[in-house]
């Protein structure tokens, strides 16, 4: 397995002098499953962002080869698809088939193509027929399909997640879990949800103020109590 | 949007052009503000348009109506209209001598009416128009990039903002409790809650504005707007514009004769 992302040496502060990552590395491989846990706080959301250049801090982030700097954005983020928590954040478009199609438009492709992936993308996440719905009268699961299928429709390589299962109630958390399992890219899920890594995830990566604290396989992480409750994670 | 799904050519004139409705429709505004005051027949005439216009479209009436209450909260500035301008009295209020003039009966009556004309055209396109299709419309009418998007983005975050609204007045409701033989507190405290309220809304929609921006720039977004829409002008289009501009220029005429 190739990596497809190296991380070496990152650190990240806000503009208000809070550090959100320090001295990081990391590397995820091609196909690879990872769930990144850790409190609130914890610098999750941040790496997330900084995997397709939306944030940039000190150091070198590299995806498939290429560094993440301003000359290769666009390429970077057709590789790395972002998911943001909150859906009415990522659905910003008056109609579905638009959000969908806003991505593969951006990328430069003809109209058929546009349509081919929309219409994939949505079948992809069960949301096929609901090209036409509004965001604004759609559950917040169904909306949580259709931001997953917003970025699947740009065929990225490594699909990233923050919080794909906050505030969803049992029927819609199993329905996104179910999608996530069948998905082929790379994952990276930024989680509070424990059962979703042991469901879904085989590597854990565990944040504690910006420091990554373990690193290992799902199982042999979550097994260890002790140190969960050290992280404030259960 | 999904493409080019309307199909103009065969349409007739249920599926005319955005461009074709937003000029019309800004065509008829100007024109109802140009008729004189008292000219009630002609008023008549373009409610009779709009209304024809509106079963073409197949926008029901009650749509229409209900859509253009609206805009009654605005009737109130012009409500004292009939008691300021001067004139002959036609009416005396009991108790109060408040006296209506004849003028500015007039006056306030065509006010009204060129209120909900224009108010009622403006209904008609958006509730004839899918919202894509007159974004689109607007910025191929050379309406500011920014602007159309700002329009955008209002209709898809109004209710989300209405809710986030929603759910601040429900806290302070649920918290707004009165024990026996206590005060309430006081009005100005209360305008002081509720202003910190709407502040503390304003800085919420900001740090959403941000988030979607983040969003749109991880979908590769670079401040031009792309579509899938190809629309055509087609005959319809042309009668509908070239109608809406004789129909003004009858009205300066008639104004200037």
């Amino acid at each position: 397995m190739s990596c497809l992302v190296e991380i070496k040496n990152l650190s990240f502060s806000y503009q208000d002098g809070r550090t959100a990552l320090q001295e990081l590395d990391l590397s995820i491989c091609e196909g690879e499953k990872v769930g990144i846990v850790g409190s609130n706080g914890a610098g999750k959301s941040t790496l997330l962002l900084q995997l397709n250049g939306v944030l940039q801090g000190t150091g070198d982030v590299r995806i498939a080869g290429d560094q993440v700097c301003r000359q290769n954005l666009g390429r970077i983020r057709s590789l790395v698809g972002l998911v943001f928590q909150d859906p009415d954040d990522q659905l910003f478009s008056p109609t579905v088939f638009e959000d969908v199609a806003f991505g593969p438009l951006y990328m430069g492709l003809d109209e058929s193509a546009v349509s081919l992936r929309v219409r994939e993308a949505l079948e992809s996440v069960g949301m096929d027929g609901m090209e036409e719905r509004v965001p604004n009268r759609m559950s917040l699961g169904e909306k949580k399909l259709v931001a997953i299928a917003t970025v699947l429709a740009m065929r990225p390589r490594i699909l990233a997640l923050d919080e794909p299962t906050a505030a969803l109630d049992a029927r819609a958390r199993r329905t996104i879990l179910g999608v996530l399992k069948h998905l082929d890219e790379t994952l990276v899920v930024a989680t509070h949800d424990l059962s979703l890594v042991a469901e879904v995830l085989d590597r854990t990566i565990v944040m504690d103020r910006g420091e990554v604290v373990a690193d290992g396989p799902t199982a042999e992480i979550l097994r260890d109590e002790a140190f969960l409750a050290e992280h404030g994670l259960i | 949007m999904q493409g080019s799904t309307r199909s103009p050519e065969t349409g007739g004139m249920r599926s005319l052009d955005p461009r074709t409705k937003v000029v019309a429709v800004v065509l008829f505004i100007l024109a109802v503000n140009l008729i004189p005051a008292g000219a009630w027949p002609v008023y008549l005439v373009l409610l009779a348009l709009l209304w024809s216009a509106a079963v073409v479209l197949h926008v029901g009436m009650l749509v229409l109506l209900r859509r253009s209450l609206v805009a009654v909260p605005f009737v109130l500035a012009v409500v004292v209209l009939p008691f300021t301008t001067p004139g002959a009295a036609i009416y005396e209020l009991p108790g109060l001598g408040w006296q209506i003039s004849r003028e500015g009966m007039t006056l306030f009556l065509t006010i009204l009416c060129r209120f909900f004309l224009a108010v009622q055209a403006a209904v008609l396109l958006a509730a004839s128009t899918p919202v894509s299709e007159l974004l689109w419309g607007l910025r191929k009418l050379g309406v500011p990039t920014t602007l159309v998007a700002i329009i955008g983005f209002m209709y898809r975050y109004l209710f989300v903002i209405g809710e986030e609204a929603g759910q601040m007045i429900r806290a302070r409701a649920a918290r707004s409790a009165q024990i026996p033989h206590h005060r309430r507190p006081s009005v100005f405290w209360q305008g002081r809650v509720s202003g910190l309220m709407v502040g503390s809304l304003f800085l919420r929609a900001l740090a959403r504005s941000e988030r979607i921006y983040v969003a749109m720039l991880s979908r590769g977004y670079d401040g031009h707007p792309r579509s899938m829409l190809h629309l055509r002008m087609v005959a319809w289009d042309w009668i509908v514009v070239i109608g809406s501009g004789l129909l003004l220029a009858l009205i300066l005429w008639g104004r200037m004769a």
